[in-house]
Formats: structure tokens, sequence, C-alpha cells
């Protein structure tokens, strides 16, 4: 099944991803085919089968409610390339 | 004598025992060689030779004091997905070409707990996404056994630098098969344990349902020895799972007679390459030799675990990078408007066209309208290849078949399609959905290019897989041999 | 509100719950750090950590769903929530999609004609809160502090049962009534700790099908959610009765103009492509478990409020106030241990004078100026009649002003009630003495005056007097 340059766009958006002219081509023609080749699992008899999330059949472990972080904004911020008094900065957002 | 640099850790550990050499001259021995020889792999994208030596002295000293870990003064390499403090972590991506990691990853802090020393970060496909370590921002990886062919991946970088002889092991990761295909590709041992086996705190995730750990050695006993130090539970990833840790290098002498060694029927299909057929085969008469029983099992859904794999693998993966957005760190964009194009732009320039593929792929299998048909129904089917698989175990001890379908294939031959390139995973990814350990373990060659043999075991049976291949090694010499250009 | 029409109101609550540490990683949750100084490697989102449950969260929210008489689900599952907000370090919220920990609850309110109404809780799940976006102060840029990026989340969503704004912010007070009593959460809608959603659409009356509905966010206060849920229905109304359609939409409610608007910067719908979180295993709660809980839940508002009515004679209303703080309550019940005056006696001091002190003063009750001790002390010697009632209000403001203990400040300034008959009979007679022409007019039939000679008679005796023998004592000498 293929896919359209307005879905692939949308998809693009939904993901936050900038794409040229050229890599829209491309993707249009790849994703086209991968969605092909998946769509094979349409093919399997699966009534009544319970989806897989995990491998394991393991209940989610708790941890006791302490405080166990310390600061280390400074150090953490080494990565960040615009950060002014503490905060990470981002263009501004209207709400 | 052996070069030390083709001794296994077994044997260097004994060598470092006796005197014969410090772990000081091994180390400045082997960034010898990296120096000498990666320009022709590229296996490396960092290499921490000051931090090596001082890891070396200190190994040296604390041996001297009677301190002496499990892997006291080895050198290794670990995959470039692995978190390590201080040092560039990239992940094979532009996208973290800036990013230095401001924590060590579970498995780096127990392989230095028990003394290794780390010569570097090895190159590996972005993201962990590809079989031929050919979608690195760093340049792609080459086969030591034939340097126009590609070393498999994603932990190309590993395996190349193991069976180049430039370390004795190095850590991968695996998700589809990104240890266990490239071993087989370059000739070397590779081991994903058991799902919750090792812990993935620290290990940049692709695809966290289906992401483990392991290693890639030359020998069966040196991969049990890596292993038993990277397992274990903790507390920091709620997958890992609280099991005991057996002492992996102890259990492999044990014979493997009377053991079930269950044969896919759905393997060996035209499209298995013939002679590599010939070679998995050999080898599991080899196994037969030593008194295992060869016996048939069926993995009726089996064929769907490639399209399985490839929805949910995107699906996750389009998740869990989308923290990569220039905030906090990694590649940030330097034209931008707005906020979106801050995001839109980042992302577009810090990841390569599989990526970008991939997370497509997974934002369009989990959109509204085709969650029920792609992601869910993919869950569904993972589900009866899982129960495939346990059905088959029921019988057997362990399942033996190929790795890969061919050799290792020439660079830039597999790129354009990204479905043959999918395909390369056919054998192995089974396991990924099914949580269970495998490894593969070198068989032979095909025009002088490896292959090996693969075997997945029960649930927490490392030690089986372990042992299998042990023994085989044992009886066999294909783990010895090394490329000419490398010796 | 115009006639012919129906308003279908559901609320949902988003209220941070008050443990020590984050749902998913080991840095405080404590207000008012400096920024990004509690945000360790998991809430910022790096790359390679991953979440681990904190397990006081899933004890607060089964104590919540024990509460509203809900299900805990034995089995509930933590989902991604995707979409792009730099107050979103992953990219992803991880909450609870499709098997939320808590469903299937109830309350009851007291609507608009005094009865009693049941409003049905859909659910309730367990999320983490985002973090802070601020603009102020910044030129083109907006300052992202991580700080409460992972403070857990207890979404509280309502039935769409609610009918008026006062329906909901009755039914908002209780919650934030139970949240409060049962400890885990301050309920502090100032620091964001209580935020609440309202969606509001309207109908023709009779009419099944529900309308358009758009939702109002922004709503930190009781006042303002009622404000803004009238302003919205009326807005609908006179949309649709103008021949407009109302568009399903987020609208902030805005308290400077009281009005509502549309966000400006919701593009389009997101598609949140919820999926199970793989990082997180389902969260498994035994029967044994919620039982343990159940056994330690302490009592809640509603049955506090019936047991007062019950064992302390209360009026109704009484009740309602004194148990509508759990703080309160105690304090109410506290001093009623304490002291040999009636409970309702020790009610209508607590709700009024008390009360009138603490607000007064801006105080908590924790802060109150007179211990439940101090307090009983004194209603001991209202109800011995030491002192009277309007006395005691004298000898409250001393204590208030930290005098002392209530028989201190009677000593030192001689405020004990006279009750020697001879006394107060020697007092009678000199205001009948005194006032000979009222004296006249009552033996003639003018009762109502007996209030002016019980005056009289209590300002001779500055106030001491007890008011009951005068009253005894007068009708006795002004028999005609």
């Amino acid at each position: 099944m293929s896919l359209s340059k307005d879905q692939v766009q949308h998809i693009a958006m939904l993901a936050r991803l900038e794409l040229s002219e050229e890599e829209y081509a491309e993707s249009v023609k790849k994703l086209s085919k991968i969605v092909d080749f998946v769509d094979h699992l349409s093919e399997a008899d699966t009534e009544g089968v319970v989806p897989m999330a995990h491998p394991l059949d393991v209940a989610q472990r708790l941890r006791s409610d302490a405080v166990i972080e310390a600061d280390e904004r400074d150090r953490y911020q080494q990565n960040a390339s615009s950060v002014s008094g503490g905060l990470y900065l981002v263009p501004k957002v209207i709400e | 004598m052996m070069d030390t640099h083709s001794k296994s850790m077994t044997e260097l550990t004994a060598g470092l025992e006796k005197g014969e050499f410090t772990s000081v001259e091994l180390t400045a021995g082997l960034l010898e060689r990296v120096e000498a020889h990666d320009e022709k792999l590229n296996a490396f994208v960092t290499v921490t030779a000051d931090a090596a030596l001082d890891a070396a002295r200190a190994a040296d000293a604390a041996r001297a004091a009677g301190n002496v870990g499990v892997l006291n003064g080895l050198p290794i390499v670990h995959k470039d997905i692995f978190c390590t403090r201080g040092v560039k972590t990239t992940c094979g991506s532009k996208m973290l070409d800036n990013f230095i990691s401001p924590y060590d990853a579970t498995v780096v802090e127990r392989l230095a707990a028990a003394g290794a020393v780390v010569l570097g970060k090895a190159n590996m496909d972005e993201f962990a996404m590809g079989s031929s370590n050919e979608t690195s921002f760093y340049g792609p990886v080459s086969n030591p056994w034939n340097l126009e062919c590609t070393p498999g991946g994603s932990s190309g970088g590993s395996a190349a630098a193991v069976a180049a002889r430039l370390a004795p092991a190095a850590t991968g990761t695996d998700t589809g098969g990104s240890i266990r295909q490239p071993a087989a590709l370059t000739g070397t041992v590779g081991i994903k344990p058991t799902y919750g086996r090792v812990s993935r705190y620290g290990m940049i995730a692709f695809a966290s349902s289906l992401d483990q750990a392991g290693v890639i050695a030359r020998t069966a006993e040196d991969a049990a020895r890596v292993l038993g130090v990277m397992a274990g539970f903790d507390e920091r990833d709620s997958t890992s799972i609280d099991h005991p840790v057996p002492d992996y290098v102890a259990g492999i002498g044990e014979s493997i007679k009377g053991l079930k060694v269950g044969i896919v029927r759905q393997h060996f299909d035209e499209g298995l390459d013939a002679a590599c057929g010939e070679r998995v085969k050999e080898a599991i008469a080899v196994i037969e030799s030593l008194g295992a029983e060869a016996v048939e099992v069926d993995l009726p859904n089996i064929d769907y675990s490639v399209p399985t794999y490839y929805v949910v693998a995107p699906a996750e993966c389009s998740s869990n990078l989308s923290r990569f957005d220039g905030v906090r760190f990694g590649h940030r964009a330097e034209d931008f408007e707005d906020l979106r194009d801050l995001y839109c732009r980042s992302r577009g320039e810090g990841f390569g066209d599989e990526v970008k593929r991939r997370i497509m792929t997974g934002t369009y299998v989990l959109s509204a309208g085709y969650y029920d048909a792609y992601y869910l129904k993919a869950q569904q089917v993972r589900h009866l290849i899982a129960d495939d698989f346990k059905k088959a175990f029921a019988d057997v001890d362990v399942i033996a078949g190929p790795t890969a379908p061919t050799p290792a294939f020439r660079l830039g031959e597999k790129v354009d399609d990204p479905i043959t390139m999918y395909l390369n995973d056919i054998y192995t990814i089974g396991a990924n959905l099914a949580g269970l350990p495998a490894m593969s373990v070198p068989c032979g060659f095909v025009d002088g290019l490896p292959v090996g043999l693969h075997l997945v075991g029960h649930h927490f049976e490392e030690q089986t897989l372990l042992r299998f291949a042990h023994q085989y090694q044992q009886v066999t010499d294909w783990h010895t041999a090394c490329p000419e250009a490398f010796a | 509100m115009s006639a012919g029409w129906e308003v279908v109101i559901g609320l949902e609550i988003h209220t941070q719950l008050a443990t020590r540490s984050k749902i998913f990683s080991g840095a405080s949750t404590a207000y008012g750090a400096e920024p990004n100084t509690q945000a360790c490697l998991v809430d910022l989102g790096y790359p390679g950590v991953l979440p681990v449950l904190n397990k006081e969260v899933v004890h607060m929210a089964a104590m919540f769903g024990l509460a509203v008489d809900a299900t805990v689900a034995p089995r509930s599952v933590f989902a991604r929530k995707n979409y792009f907000y730099p107050d979103l370090p992953k990219g992803y919220q991880i909450s609870q999609y499709e098997l939320p920990i808590v469903e299937y609850g109830e309350l009851f309110i007291t609507d608009e004609e005094g009865e009693e109404k049941r409003i049905g809780i859909t659910r309730a799940h367990l999320e983490e809160d985002a973090g802070k976006s601020i603009h102020e102060g910044l030129d083109r840029s907006s300052g992202i502090d991580l700080n409460r990026a992972g403070t857990p989340l207890l979404e509280i969503v309502s039935e769409p049962d609610l009918r008026s704004a006062k329906e909901a912010v009755a039914y908002m007070r209780k919650i934030h009534s139970i949240v409060r009593y049962l400890g885990i959460s301050d309920g502090n809608m100032q620091e964001g700790s209580f935020r609440c959603d309202a969606n509001v659409s309207v109908r023709p009356s009779g009419q099944e099908e529900l309308g358009t509905r758009a939702e109002l966010k922004n709503l930190n206060s009781f006042r303002f959610v009622e404000k803004a849920i009238n302003f919205e229905i009326e807005r609908q109304i006179d949309l649709i009765e103008e021949g407009g359609k109302v568009v399903q939409e987020t609208r902030l409610y805005d308290s400077d103009k009281d009005e509502t608007r549309p966000m400006r910067s919701k593009e389009e719908a997101n598609d949140y492509r919820y999926f199970p979180d793989p990082d997180l295993l389902p969260v498994e709660i035994s029967a044994e478990y919620i039982e343990t809980v159940r056994q330690q839940l302490p009592e809640l508002p509603d049955a506090k409020r019936h047991r007062f009515i019950d064992e302390y004679e209360l009026k109704p209303d009484d009740a309602a106030i004194l148990t509508n703080s759990r703080a309160v309550a105690d304090f109410y019940e506290a001093t009623v241990a304490a002291t040999d005056a009636k409970p309702q006696l020790v009610a209508n001091w607590v709700v009024g004078d008390l009360s009138g002190a603490l607000n007064r003063d801006g105080l908590d009750i924790a802060e109150s100026k007179v211990s439940s001790d101090a307090l009983a002390g004194m209603l001991t010697r209202v109800a011995d009649n030491t002192i009277s009632g309007k006395i005691a209000k004298q000898v409250f403001e001393a204590m208030w002003d930290g005098e002392g203990s209530a028989d201190e400040i009677i000593e030192a300034k001689g405020l004990k009630q006279i009750t020697d008959s001879s006394a107060i009979e020697a007092a009678v007679d000199k205001v009948i003495e005194a006032n000979p022409g009222q004296v006249a007019e009552y033996k003639a039939g003018k009762d109502k005056l007996i209030g002016f000679f019980v005056g009289q008679v209590m300002k001779e005796t500055r106030g001491q007097a007890n008011p009951g023998q005068v009253n005894q004592i007068l009708k006795q000498k002004l028999k005609p």
C-alpha cells in the first residue's frame, strides 16, 4: 500500500522531522515499501491472542519513597547549548 | 608463543598472573595496533588512550596488592551506545556528536569494577539501527576479513575490533540481531542474553522491549567471563530481573551429551545461501558427534518475525528518540525561527536517513487509525512467536541454525532497499521478540568469509548456550582463524 | 441561565501526590527550589536512563480509590502519551491509558435543592507532571525549569454528571477535602498541587445527545471554576441561539476579564499515539494489599460528619463545617475530649470565635494561638458557670493575645461570674429603685422591658452577674 506525500508530511510533522524535497520523495518510496512488507502481518490469525508488550511475565517492582538525587545542575547543563539563570532556553512559547 | 593480541582473555589472565606481561604493556600494545590498523577498519569513534593506560596502571597495582577482579587488566571496547562518564558517547550519530555523558552505564560500571581497561568506544550503526554499520555518522566499518565488505551491524565496530585482534572482547547490544549477526560475519562469538539478564541503565534505548546488552569475544569462555560480570539485577532498570547469575565459566566444561538440539524446519529454505547452509549443517553434525541429539522443531509463525519486528521496534524507537530535541543536550540547529523549527531542524539535521525512516515508520504504526492494524497486531503476532518457541523448548534444550542468510556482503550492496537489509536478521529476530538468550559461534568459511552457527536457549539458560559453544570450540578451530591483514 | 437548556459538566482534577520523591526518580518534589536543582537525569530525559516506580504513589492512589468506593485495579499499565513541548523532556508523558489504577468510583454532593446527588468518578490514573515554562524577563525566549517534571499526579476524571457550576464546585470541594483528609495531597491551588479542568457543553432540555464540549483550563481556585463555567455556559448558549456552533476546543479562563478564550498555541489536534510503556511493567495489586490499605484508611469526611451529628448531637451545618478539614475536626474532638462543656457549645466556639480569630489573622488551625487544651479549659469554666458566655469572649481574646490560660486570666482580671444570690439581689434592687417608670410599665404588662432590666443589672455588675440568675431574680422581684 502506497503512502501519499501528504501522509508522509503529516507523519514527519508529528515526529518533528524536517525533510528536504528529495528526502520526502525517498521517504514516500521507502516507507511505502516498508508498509507493504509489514502488511503481511494481517495474514496471521490472531483471534483471541493477548498482545505481548513485554517478553517478561513479571510485575513492576516498587522503590521506596526516598530522595536520593542531589543537585547536579551545573554539571548537567554543560551539555546544553542554551542556558540562562539555570533555565533551559527555547524560542518563546505563547500560550 | 602466540602474540598477546591473539590471546584469549583466559590466556591473557594467565599471562598477567604469571607476570609474563603487565596490563600496561598489554594495553599499550593494543593501542598501538589500534593506531596502526583502525584506519582500515574505522571500528573506533573514540580511542581513550590516556584513560586506558591509567586504568591499566591501576589494574597492575591492584593485582600487586592481591586485589584481582575477574577482568583485571584486560582491555575491552565499549560499543558507543553505552554511556561513559566524561567521555563522548555518540551512538554513531551526529545528534550526539557533542555529547559527553555525565554518568556511566551499569554495564560500564560493572566492567570497570572488575578491573577491565577501556580502550575506546566502538563505531556502530546510528542509534543501533542497521545490519551493516553503514548508517553511522562516522562512516562505515570494514570487515577485517575483506575490507570491502561490511562487518554486519549494528555492533559492527565491536565485532571488527575483536576480529582484528584490536581487543579481546567488546560490549555490544542486540535488538534484532545486532550482536549475533556481526559476530557471524566477522568469525567471532557473540552472545545476547535473556531479556532482563543485563541492565539497560545507561544503554541508549532503541527498542526498549527488545534491546539487550551482550558481549563479542573470540571464545565462548571469554564471552562467559565477561557476561558473568555484566549480568545481574540492577534496581535502576525496572525491566531488570532479579535472578541469580551462575558462574558461567565454571559451568562451560560440562558435557552436552544427551541434550537435545532443535533444528527449525523453516530455516533451511531458499532464503539461506546454500554454502552457508552447508557450514551450519556441518556444525550441527559436530554437535551431534559430541553426544547431543538433533530433533526437528517447528516454529510455524517464524516467517512473521521480521515484519513483527519492523512494527514493534520502530514504534518504540519513534518514542525513545523524541527526547533528542536540541534543548538539554545533543545537536541543536543554529537557524530557527520558532520552537517548531528548533525541533524539526535539530532533529532533521541530527538524525541520518535510516533513523528518520524508522522514526516515521514507528510514528505511522502508532498513529490514530493504524494502531490496531499494526502495533496491536504485531504484539499479538509476537505472542504467537513466543508461544512457538515455548512449545519447541518443551522438547529441546537448544535451537540451532544459521545466524545470517549470507556471509558478509559488500559495502553499499544492500543500502538501497530497506527490506533486503532487514532480511539479514531473519534468523536472529525471533529470539529478541521472545526475550530468549541466543548466541553466534564461528563455524566455517564461504569464499574466505566467516559463517556463524546460531544457538537459542531457554530463558536464563545462557549457561547451556555457552556450554554448547565451548564444547564445539574444543573440537573445532574456526574461532582461532585470524584475518590475514591483522595477524 | 436561559430556560430550555441543560448543562453537562465533567471535571478533570489533577492533584499532586505528596510524596518526598518523584514518581519515577529519586529527586525531591519540594516546592520552591532554584530552577533545575531538583531535576535528575531521569527527570531530564537523558539518553539511557530509566523510570522506576515509587511505591508510595501506588499506596496513595489505592487510598483514593477506596475513599471513593472505586475499584482499585489488580493490574494497571503505564502508557506513553507522545507529544512535543519544551516542558516535556522525553517528548512523551508517562501516564495511564487503557488500564488505569482506579475505576468506577462515586461520591455524593448536596445539590442546589439540598438533595444528595451522586456524582460518578470514571477513573483516576497516575502520571508524571511536566516542567514549567517561564516567559517573563526573557527576551525572545522561554526558560524551562524541570524541577516539577516527574512529580506524581493523580488525574481524577468525573462522569459528566454535573449540571451546574455550583455542583461542579461542590464536587471539586469534596475531592479537595478527601485528598487532604487522606494526606495524599496538600491541595494547594496557589502552588499548583490541585488543578482543575472543566469540560462544559450545553444541550436543549430533554435532548439525550450531548452537545459539543469545550475544555476549560487554568482554573486554579473554587471561585474561578464557578465563574469560568458560568461564563462558558452563557457563551455557548448565546452562540447557539445566534445560529452558531460550539467548537470543540481548549479555552483558557482569564480571571481579570472574567472570560474564556481559545488557547492560541494548540495547533492541529494532537495524535498522542498512546502505547504501553516498555520500560515499565504492569503494576499488580493484590487483594491483601488493598485490605491493608482499607484498614489503615482514616475516617473520611462524610463518615466523620455523620458521626459528629450522631455522637455529638451537632447541628448538620456545624458538623459539615467542622469536618471540612481533618485538622479542624481533630482539633474539635481534642477539645471535646478535654472539657466538660457540651459538644455543641464547643462547636459554637470552634465555628465561631476561633474560626473568626484564625481568619482575621490569616492563620491555619495548626497555627492557632489558642490550643485545643486551652480552649477546653476555658469552656469548662463556662460549663461550670465560673464565667458567662459573654465574659468568655473577653477571656478568649486575652488567651489569643498570649496572656495566659483561662484560669489565669479570669483570676487576673477578676472576671468570675457573680452567682451569689444576695449580691445579685442587691444589684437588682438598685436597678429597680433607679427605674421606677419602667418598673411601672413592666408591671402594667410591657414584658419586653425585661431585657432592659437585665441589661441594667449587667451594667451594674460589670457584666459578671450570671444572666440566668439575674433573669430569675428580676422576674421574681418585678412580680406585679
